[in-house]
């Protein structure tokens, strides 16, 4: 794949600011990891943060939803805000921030019950006991992850006996079933089969219609196939913190970057 | 001496070792089995002893032996359970978690009669319960805590990371995730821990013969004394009453210890493979 596509929705661009982060320093005890971050992420677009290993893409991706929170030691600075509301404000407690930002990891992560018990899980966490609605999230659900179609026989086997891509699609319906605004995805694809990425990332195009998407990859063809938008991070000096090199519309990184250190990195130069 | 032949003896040395274990078992089980297994019949196993020989059954020392180590079970899980949670997931790691640890390892490892006595000072002087299966359950417990604590703790801590994280990803608070996700997952590890522990508690002399006392009688209430099989093993030996039932009694305490064994071997089996 050497042509790069225009982005389906060039529209998203001037839709409204779902984050908005200030200033961003970011610190796991006395390493400092993130400096100077300030980005709009665009609400139903799918936006991807690219850069070289240890760049902190996952770092900044998680302090989106605070799941850093569960890390001892870390701290943050700067701020972030949700659709105008901070989330490291008082107040705000991260166990509803992660039922709005939902996310998706590298490993396939499926609870060790079955496939309908794993998509009901974070229904039920919050309190719907009736059956006939938690089917109806469940089959909705799995539609959108694009798997229903697979496993709508097979329901209460064990999600683990699923494959490596259809585990992917069933965390995704995880996610999807409590009906998050926004959807993390750190490096969704890199431990799948080539037609689950192609699932992944069709159903991607399906959702931000409805969600906002934030996506951090490592192969650079996906970041140009999926995204709406494009953000570079790169840490420039081992021991130093990682900073936001260039943040634009994914047609115009790819092919005229203004920064040349982005350009060496999508041309192969180094990463 | 070559290499070739410097080689071939330590192989040949460390297969005769690893022979030696093999055969130990072996001879106990067989010999054992060949001394017992004339004794075991259903009348055996479930009537009472009866005259000054004890000839008969042994069938109220079988009651007391799965009596005495399920009241111990049902003491030993709910605590050791939730200790094991609060220093895998609660406590803040440091000086507390490693002496609570430390204090848990060292517990396991206290010679059971000294246990039995201090159960007798505990349960039997000091709190008045008597001789009866309740003390018995109470002083097994605390060397069943131990091993079923540290069991516990390992089976949380192998729970992935990542799967936690996608609980905490579905706004799910740290008790819903561990209630709902961690326990579960860790459940076959930890019933894996419990078995073992019983097998220990089922196997055990010194404590219940401090605790438990000696009277053959059929423990109906927790209060009632009881005689385990291992002490009723240990006074038909001792006193040279009955070696034929002696026999039978400790092939049938060695299948019982080794269902649990086998029991546990599956059940971890059958985790690998649910994960696999």
């Amino acid at each position: 794949m050497t042509a790069m596509p225009a982005p389906a929705h060039t529209d998203a661009l001037t839709g409204a600011a779902k984050f908005s982060v200030r200033d961003l320093d970011f610190y796991y005890g006395d390493f400092h990891a993130l400096t100077g971050i300030t980005i709009d992420v665009r609400e139903n677009a799918v936006t991807a943060f690219i850069g070289p290993s240890g760049c902190g893409k996952s770092t900044f991706l998680r302090c989106l939803n605070r799941m850093n929170d569960l890390i001892p030691g870390t701290r943050i600075d700067g701020t972030i805000t949700l659709d105008g509301e901070d989330i490291y404000g008082p107040g705000v407690d991260p166990v509803d921030l992660r039922r709005r930002v939902g996310m998706i990891f590298q490993q396939p992560n499926p609870f060790p019950m079955s496939i309908y018990d794993n998509v009901a899980f974070g229904p039920r966490l919050h309190g719907i006991k009736n059956k006939a609605q938690l089917d109806e999230i469940v089959e909705q659900a799995l539609v959108r992850a694009n798997l229903w179609k697979e496993v709508k026989d097979i329901m209460g086997r064990g999600g683990l006996t699923l494959s490596g891509g259809q585990q992917q699609r069933l965390c995704i319906a995880r996610v999807l079933a409590v009906q998050p605004d926004v959807l993390l995805m750190d490096e969704p694809c890199s431990a799948i089969d080539p037609t689950s990425v192609q699932k992944v990332e069709d159903l991607m195009a399906d959702l931000k219609s409805s969600v906002t998407i934030i996506i951090v990859t490592h192969n650079m063809q996906q970041a140009a196939r999926v995204s709406d938008e494009t953000a570079f991070f790169l840490q420039e000096r081992q021991g130093e913190p990682a900073e936001l090199i260039e943040f634009g519309r994914t047609a115009e990184i790819f092919t005229s970057p203004h920064d040349r250190r982005t350009e060496d990195y999508i041309t192969g130069r180094f990463g | 001496m070559g290499k070739r032949l410097t080689n071939r003896i330590a192989v040949g040395v460390l297969w005769l070792c690893g022979l030696t274990t093999v055969l130990v078992l072996g001879a106990v089980i067989v010999y054992v089995f060949v001394q017992g297994i004339g004794q075991i019949t259903p009348e055996f196993i479930l009537t009472a002893p009866h005259g000054v020989n004890a000839e008969g059954g042994i069938g109220p020392t079988v009651v007391a032996t799965i009596y005495v180590t399920g009241l111990a079970m049902l003491i030993v899980t709910p605590v050791a359970v939730l200790a094991a949670v609060y220093l895998a997931e609660y406590a803040v790691q440091g000086r507390l978690v490693n002496t609570i640890r430390f204090a848990a390892d060292t517990l396991a490892s206290v010679p059971s009669i000294v246990m039995g006595l201090f159960g007798f000072a505990l349960f039997i002087e000091a709190m008045g319960l008597g001789f009866s299966v309740l003390s018995g359950a109470l002083a097994l417990s605390f060397l069943m805590l131990p091993i079923v604590m540290r069991a516990t703790e390992e089976a949380i801590r192998a729970v992935p990371r990542f799967i936690r994280w996608g609980s905490y990803g579905l706004g799910a608070s740290k008790w819903q995730t561990v209630s709902r996700i961690v326990l579960p997952a860790a459940l076959p590890r930890i019933l894996t821990g419990l078995i073992l522990a019983m097998g220990r508690a089922v196997g055990e002399t010194a404590v219940v013969i401090f605790t438990m006392g000696q009277a053959i009688y059929m423990p109906l209430v927790p209060l009632d004394p009881g005689r385990s099989m291992t002490v009723h093993l240990y006074t038909l030996a001792m006193e040279g009453i009955n070696m034929d039932a002696a026999y039978g009694t400790a092939l049938l305490l060695m299948v019982m210890i080794l269902i649990f064994n086998l029991s546990a071997r599956w059940l971890a089996a059958r985790n690998r493979r649910l994960k696999g």
